[in-house]
């Protein structure tokens, strides 16, 4: 299957043009952010506190990197699971956000949220680290820098490899899939 | 009285950490080589060449194969016969993965407490570490960098001997339906079965040290494992989750005595970056 190349931050246009199961080829810049970085950007939220990045139309990337070598970029930067920041999600879906890439299946919440806010869930391939590293050509801290691996990065991507898991029609590629292949033995 | 340095054990200790984050061990690979030839799914196939692709240029360019580089889990085989000189044996271990974790560029993912602080401990320690006391004169170190996705996958089912073989079987299929996408299928099964609430824990997760493609030398236990691979594949969750016929690369099982009145049973997965890596002092 050819691959669908888009440009994050994502427009409108390309949210609904999306069908679970299209592999995509990502550039642009995409916001990396795992468990204690939501947290603190949720609580930011609910006190009613200007977060450190503007999630209009962003995607954020489940992720904390092994640190870079001298001269590399980053180090390897493969996604955590998805279902960590279920709790987390439909808030900043209702600030904008647009996208999310991890790996792992979500919660129906999330999932009715992505309908409802109009969003995307993209998996890229977890324990593919080294891989994935070669298609982020730039990184930095843009917030929580005491979190470490933690910490919010701004990633300049090139063709990042994901897959469409759920789009926001409500199809989920990860629950098809398996009731294709599923057998009774 | 054979003496080793605890110098000599930190040194290998954070040779390991490193050796066993950048290189997938080979038995992986050609079990992930074959299962890229039966997957039926083409989406699977695919992605099976990428994570093969991907443990290539880790081995290269001297990269983790993965960015969770793990709780760095340690299993040691003491002789009885050894002294270890020049200081602490488990402070020689922690120092050894605080190096190794330092020079390697490999990410630290331990907390101090695990709730509420939760400040990282900046070096990786302190090691999980399960010692064994054995005969000889010799000191075996096993380094296990055990992802935090996976792990979390594990379960603890304390069945009683009437729940029986299909009891077993039931569990192991549940353990691995539920946990579906989550722990980076394709995974390796490592069950327990018997002792106590730790044993059986501690059995599942040492069964995942077993060469893929090994069975248990028990010929029951190696039936029940391939009976287990068979149903845990015709659950259909495949390669990352996205419908296969590959979700288990292997089923390990092992075994010990129980009480009469418990057939405790424990899941513990590991997922396709299935690294370990051992040295003999």
């Amino acid at each position: 299957m050819e691959a669908i190349k888009i440009t994050a931050p994502l427009d409108e246009a390309t949210v609904k043009r999306l069908r679970a199961g299209d592999q995509v080829l990502i550039s642009g810049v995409i916001y990396s952010a795992r468990d204690a970085a939501h947290k603190r950007l949720v609580e930011a939220l609910n006190r009613g506190e200007k977060p450190p990045l503007d999630l209009k139309s962003q995607v954020i990337y489940y992720m904390g990197p092994s640190p870079a070598k001298p001269g590399q970029a980053i180090g390897s930067a493969g996604p955590t699971t998805s279902g960590r920041m279920d709790t987390y999600a439909p808030r900043l879906m209702q600030e904008g956000m647009k996208g999310m890439i991890g790996k792992g299946d979500r919660a129906q919440a999330v999932k009715d949220a992505m309908q409802k806010y109009g969003a995307v869930y993209f998996a890229a391939i977890g324990g593919a680290g080294a891989l994935i590293s070669q298609s982020i050509k730039k990184s930095e801290v843009v917030a929580y820098d005491d979190l470490g691996a933690e910490s919010i990065r701004r990633l300049e991507v090139e063709d990042f490899p994901a897959t469409v898991i759920n789009d926001i029609y409500g199809s989920d590629l990860y629950q098809e899939g398996r009731a294709k292949y599923r057998s009774k033995l | 009285m054979r003496e080793i340095k605890a110098d000599t054990v930190t040194e290998a200790v954070a040779r390991l950490c490193q050796e066993a984050n950048f290189f997938l061990p080979d038995d992986v690979y050609e079990a992930l080589t074959k299962a890229a030839e039966s997957e039926k799914s083409p989406v699977c196939k695919q992605v099976l060449g990428q994570i093969m692709e991907n443990a290539h240029i880790a081995r290269t360019e001297l990269m983790p194969i993965c960015q969770d580089c793990g709780a760095t889990v340690i299993y040691l085989e003491v002789g009885q016969d050894i002294h270890i000189t020049g200081g602490d044996l488990y402070a020689a271990i922690n120092e050894g993965v605080r190096r190794g974790y330092d020079k390697g560029y490999l990410r630290k993912s331990m907390v101090n407490q695990p709730f509420t602080l939760r400040v990282n401990t900046k070096d990786n320690t302190p090691a999980i570490i399960h010692t064994d006391i054995v005969s000889g004169d010799k000191l075996k170190i096993t380094v296990v960098p055990k992802g935090g996705g996976s792990e979390n996958m594990s379960r603890l089912f304390m069945l009683t001997p009437s729940d029986g073989r299909q009891g077993i079987i039931d569990s192991v299929v549940k353990a691995v339906d539920e946990a579906g996408s989550n722990p980076c299928p394709p995974i390796i099964v490592g069950v327990g079965i018997g002792g106590t609430a730790e044993r059986t824990l501690e059995l599942a997760k040492k069964s995942l040290l077993r060469k893929v493609g090994e069975h248990n030398p028990e010929r029951e236990y190696a039936e029940l494992e391939k009976e287990l691979l068979k149903r845990v594949n015709a659950l259909g969750i495949g390669t990352q989750g996205y419908g296969g016929t590959v979700t288990a690369l292997a089923v390990n099982v092992e075994v010990f005595p129980a009480h009469i009145a418990s057939m405790p049973v424990a899941v513990n997965i590991q997922c396709h970056a299935a690294r370990h890596k051992e040295a003999v002092l």
